[in-house]
């Protein structure tokens, strides 16, 4: 189902067949009757080489956060190996603040299929997982339906609409570890292994799932495909911004008064976003920050927000697009708890594989912890920043950037409120209870 | 051999093989990279970022352990940035570290400690609560401390890469996240504590030495671990004359840091409350304490008379026991007591491979070559069970060198994890299995052979007709169970040969009885037991023979006795021994244990009492004299004198006379036990048995 209504100021390409509201996901037939999988017949009738071309030439960039581009990662496939090749879906979608993946894998499962076949084509691969994480319980019974109904149209099997080639689709439940959604974590999840990240390089392309060759994508950049395919790299392109094609979901959030999921092309101010598709801040009130793409992403203040939203501009304002959940923040929130719900998720979900990570995350969460009781401290403050920079580009992986990006920022960017706090503290602290050691 | 690559490190250029791993190039120009979680030998982690260094244009400090190093390539491993992370993982490591030094066992030879005192901050802000675990205890030799622990994984590695057990795994996560054995709460392992060893910190510790003695409070001495055959070096800890711990952390003998249960833990029976400390004399039939000198007087009286009368002497040698008391032995019989039934228990056939190797050099493999040849072939043994480091060499090379591994077992055993090709066959069917091998074992450079005991005599030497015809060097082991089967061998305690494999008709004498034929024999006046408890399952035909026993326990044998004389073991006396590889190595006398002699002492404390001349009864001068008569003995003396392993060149040629291959009798031992001696150790005693099949031979 959907949870919003269309904004006027949408571009609807990967949801134009969705319509408010939307109760049941599109089927097979509705969805074929929408010139559903032409772009999957147009594919077969492609070289491989085409369509990764194609998908390059869309300047399609990785929707799960880093923002790497697709065509390039598919291009990396060494397609002459003799190992099998697998396609895997990361639909563990799991970042704070981000709600869209849903969307795809609850209203149009077959947008998910046709994408991943024409990926397969593209890299020879014979066999696909979506890796869906384990609370999007309904989501799963949604694609495993869909996956059925693939079957039975020949879409999925030993003759994909009678290409000659297999292809085999399979859904695949995570365990509820945030960590899960980092590729090669989910890979080591996928076979039956603890969900902890893998040494880079080797990476998937080269050594993924089962140590073979392997792409990894996010659910909405497989979902993008078809159209690309469609209608061209060139045409999907011109959508967006330079080097940042096409359109996205955006995951609205927080104090806006329209909250929910908007397809815009990347490039779209945020301000805009924030006020004409959002319908801006509710009760009138003043806007604070905005967290630009899932709360791992650096803050940007009120004055800041007047930007384009698309990877490259964004990273160049010292924050990043990841994976589109924009979390907007009235002049009411209260930052210091904000920065501590965030470092407390982190703690909760740092694996605990390395060092830097497992620590910094939990002691950071302590301080916050303190700071929002009231009983901070103010060498407290350049504390966290500084345990964050310990952590910031030490890890083994991107989590404990992620937990170190909003930290610094928020702590520098948000200093005096920090302090206040800790002035306007007035927190009585009982003394410890005494007892009598002997009970005449 | 890569091609070279020239890269800086803090200044210096260095000429390294492509793909050497930054923080071993360092360790080459002798700059000390600092690092929890790498370990030499096995998978890399990047787990700790302790090794995280500089390098020019790349805008993130890399973990130098994964990091290849490249043409041209600059790294700084002390600049301020890299000073600065590592001092930040350090205050982040201490941050739920309980700092419970003072009564760590680990206080004084801790990586923490260590690192912290290079490279640490003297003050930490950690001001918050700790989180906190309590010790779990996982095994009657295995504690787990996690608040201690740091993650760094080893334990998980030598486990699951080194002895292919796995019984370690990682459980919760973020800083809640331990190590857990696969059994949940506790280990169903092979008990090795390899996994003790390891801990960088006090999280692991072992039940034997926790809380008994500081680091520093103890004598180091290396010597040869007393169990199985294959040699290893374990470095004994002692305090006051007791042993208290064993490890090889010095990886000083071709093991390395590998020891099995027993290495590890299994000297405990040194010190158990059964040794013998005084000599015992049957008197109104019942053993009673008396001093050294009336107990010898009575043995060289006893000796002399019924020599005197041409009386019939059985002499049996141990496995256990040194190649100088071995060699002494069998001088002392066949020369002082001028009979020739002399026998140990014998585990393996290895003087049909001498005799079937004959006009080959270099057919003996060395523990190096286990863990160097392209591929192995195992015939009827349990590695893993009988012969820990032969198994884990084996798996060492398959892991580093992708060696190709063939079995050839009745039935499972732990290398069929990783080898190519495993076929079952009954004792006695080996051969056929082997033979089916042929085409695959000639695709590779070299093979080395490894059998047990069900391959003797012909079967031996159809193998090596096998071996000669795959048209590749081949090398073989031939198994014997106790840690000087071999030397007892190569020291003629058998009544067919004589040390060095020469006849025994060569001294004028004609073959004496086997060790089963003296038991048997009616006649039979006198028994001497050199460390040896042949009664435990056979019975004493003669019943008014004199039986003299050397051993550390009232044994069965001993139960027998006439003379009972308390003797030391392995880890209280100097001398050589010989693994089952035919290397020498040098026993070092660690403990003490009060009231008893070495065998060599006290058999040439009977020789001087009954007026014989057989030399001094030195080690040293004994091992001189060894190395000056028996063939193949003649090795380099500075390199045992170090503490190194010299492999015997036996004789090239063939063996003129045959031991009896049907006195062969393997011990059967597992992984837990150890012959009589095993009886005695009440730590393989507690821990659980191990699953898996033993074969016997």
């Amino acid at each position: 189902m959907l949870y919003n209504e269309p904004s006027p100021h949408e571009t609807r390409i990967l949801t134009r067949r969705l319509v408010y509201p939307q109760a049941e996901p599109i089927g097979y037939e509705q969805y074929a009757a929408q010139q559903g999988y032409e772009a999957l017949r147009k594919a077969l009738a492609m070289t491989p080489d085409a369509i990764i071309d194609e998908v390059k030439k869309s300047s399609l960039r990785g929707r799960g956060g880093a923002g790497f581009p697709a065509g390039m990662k598919w291009s990396f496939v060494d397609r002459k190996s003799p190992k099998p090749k697998y396609i895997v879906v990361n639909a563990d979608e799991g970042e704070p603040g981000t709600c869209k993946d849903r969307i795809i894998l609850e209203n149009e499962p077959h947008r998910l299929i046709e994408g991943c076949v024409i990926a397969a084509r593209a890299i020879g691969a014979e066999r696909g997982w979506i890796y869906i994480r384990g609370e999007y319980r309904r989501m799963i019974e949604t694609m495993d339906r869909a996956i059925a109904e693939a079957y039975q149209q020949g879409i999925l099997g030993a003759n994909v609409l009678g290409s000659g080639t297999r292809f085999d689709l399979y859904t695949h439940t995570g365990a509820g570890s945030y960590e899960c959604g980092e590729e090669s974590a989910l890979l080591e999840s996928l076979e039956g292994k603890r969900g902890n990240p893998r040494l880079k390089p080797p990476f998937p392309a080269t050594s993924g799932a089962f140590q073979c060759p392997t792409i990894v994508n996010n659910v909405e950049t497989f979902s993008a495909v078809p159209d690309i395919i469609m209608n061209g790299g060139d045409w999907y392109a011109a959508l967006g911004a330079p080097r940042n094609g096409g359109t996205r979901l955006f995951c609205l959030s927080g104090h806006v008064n329209k909250p929910g999921v908007y397809e815009l092309p990347m490039g779209y101010n945020l301000l805009r976003m924030i006020n004409d598709v959002g319908g801006g801040i509710r009760g009138g009130k003043k806007l604070k920050a905005v967290v630009p793409g899932g709360s791992s992403c650096p803050i940007l203040k009120a004055e800041e927000c007047d930007i384009a939203m698309d990877f490259d501009t964004l990273a160049k304002a010292g924050s990043m697009l990841g994976s589109g959940g924009v979390i907007i923040l009235d002049e009411t929130t209260d930052m210091v708890k904000f920065l501590y719900r965030t470092m407390k998720f982190y703690a909760h979900e740092s694996c605990g594989w390395c060092i830097p990570c497992r620590e910094g995350t939990a002691w950071l969460k302590k301080i916050l912890e303190r700071l929002d009781a009231g009983v901070g401290v103010s060498k407290d403050l350049d504390m966290v920043d500084q345990l964050a920079q310990s952590m910031f580009g030490r890890t083994f992986c991107a989590l404990g950037d992620a937990a170190a990006m909003p930290a610094m920022s928020i702590i520098r960017k948000f200093r005096a409120e920090f302090e206040e706090r800790i002035r306007s503290a007035q927190v009585f602290i009982p003394a410890p209870e005494t007892r009598p050691l002997v009970v005449l | 051999m890569a091609d070279l690559i020239t890269l800086t490190i803090d200044g210096r250029k260095l000429k390294v093989p492509a793909g050497t791993l930054v923080i071993e190039a360092a360790k080459q120009a002798g700059i000390e990279i600092p690092a929890f979680c790498y370990y030499e030998g096995f998978s890399l982690q990047a787990a700790c970022r302790m090794c995280l260094v500089e390098v020019e244009k790349m805008p993130k400090l890399q973990p130098s352990c994964t990091l290849p190093a490249a043409d041209g390539m600059v790294v700084h491993t002390e600049s301020p940035k890299v000073a600065d992370a590592r001092k930040g993982m350090l205050e982040f490591l201490l941050t739920n570290h309980p700092l419970d030094c003072p009564v760590c066992d680990k206080g004084g030879e801790c990586e923490l400690q260590d690192m912290v005192f290079r490279y640490g901050a003297g003050e930490s802000r950690f001001t918050e609560i700790k989180y906190h675990q309590d010790e779990k205890q996982w095994s009657p030799l295995v504690y787990y401390d996690p608040a201690r622990c740091i993650l760094c994984y080893r334990c998980v590695r030598v486990c699951d890469e080194g002895l292919g057990v796995g019984a370690l795994g990682l459980t919760y996560r973020g800083v809640a996240a331990e190590i857990t054995p696969s059994h949940g709460d506790h280990l169903e392992c092979d008990e090795c504590g390899w996994c003790i060893d390891v801990c960088p910190v006090g999280a692991l510790t072992s039940g034997t030495y926790r809380y008994q003695s500081r680091p520093w409070e103890m004598n180091h001495t290396g010597t040869i671990c007393t169990h199985c055959a294959d040699g290893c070096k374990t470095t004994l800890s002692v305090r006051n004359g007791a042993i208290i711990r064993a490890n090889n952390r010095d990886r000083s003998g071709y093991n390395g840091e590998f020891l099995c249960v027993k290495g590890r833990f299994g000297y405990d029976f040194v010190h158990s409350g059964e040794r013998l400390q005084s000599p015992m004399i049957r008197k109104n039939g019942k053993l009673e304490p008396v001093s050294w000198s009336e107990a010898l007087a009575a043995v060289a009286t006893k000796f002399s008379e019924i020599k005197a009368r041409g009386g019939k002497f059985g002499v049996i040698g141990s496995t256990r026991t040194t190649n100088e008391e071995n060699y002494y032995l069998q001088k002392f019989a066949r020369q002082g007591l001028g009979t020739a039934s002399v026998d140990h228990h014998r585990t393996g056939d290895v003087p049909a491979l001498i005799d079937a190797l004959s006009g080959k050099t270099d057919a003996l493999a060395a523990m190096a070559d286990l863990y160097q040849a392209k591929a192995a072939l195992v015939i009827g043994a349990d590695l893993a069970q009988q012969h820990p480091l032969i198994a884990y060499q084996l798996r060492a090379n398959y892991r580093h060198h992708k060696m190709a591994a063939y079995l050839v077992n009745p039935g499972a055993s732990r290398e069929e994890q990783y080898a190519k090709k495993s076929v079952h066959a009954p004792p006695g069917k080996e051969m056929e299995a082997v033979a089916s091998l042929a085409g695959e074992l000639k695709g590779h450079e070299d093979l080395v052979v490894i059998f047990g005991a069900s391959l003797r005599g012909e079967g031996v030497r159809q193998l090596v007709s096998f071996g000669d015809t795959l048209g590749i060097p081949v090398k073989y082991v031939c198994l014997v169970d106790y840690s000087n089967s071999r030397g007892a061998m190569d020291m003629g305690l058998v009544p067919e040969l004589l040390p060095g494999y020469r006849s025994v008709r060569e001294a004028g004498m004609e073959p004496g009885l086997a060790l089963d034929e003296m038991l048997a024999a009616k006649d039979l006046d006198a028994l001497w037991a050199v460390g040896a408890n042949p009664l435990e399952s056979a019975e004493l035909a003669s019943s008014a023979a004199f039986v003299v026993v050397q051993d550390l326990f009232l044994t069965e044998t001993a139960r027998r006795a006439e003379v009972v004389l308390p003797a030391q073991s392995a880890y209280e006396k100097n001398g050589t021994v010989t693994s089952v590889t035919g290397e020498v190595q040098k026993l070092k006398a660690g403990a003490k244990v009060m009231g008893t002699k070495a065998d060599l002492e006290i058999m040439g404390l009977i020789a001087k009492e009954m007026g014989l001349n057989l030399g001094i009864w030195s080690p040293d001068k004994v091992f001189e004299e060894i190395r000056r008569t028996v063939r193949g003995y003649n090795i380099p003396l500075p390199v045992v004198a170090t503490g190194g392993a010299a492999q015997t060149t036996p004789v090239n040629g063939r063996v003129p006379a045959m031991p009896r291959p049907e006195h062969i009798r393997p011990s059967g031992d597992t992984l837990f036990t150890s012959g009589t001696l095993g009886r005695y150790s009440k730590r393989l005693s507690s821990v659980m048995e191990a699953p898996g099949e033993l074969f016997k031979g």
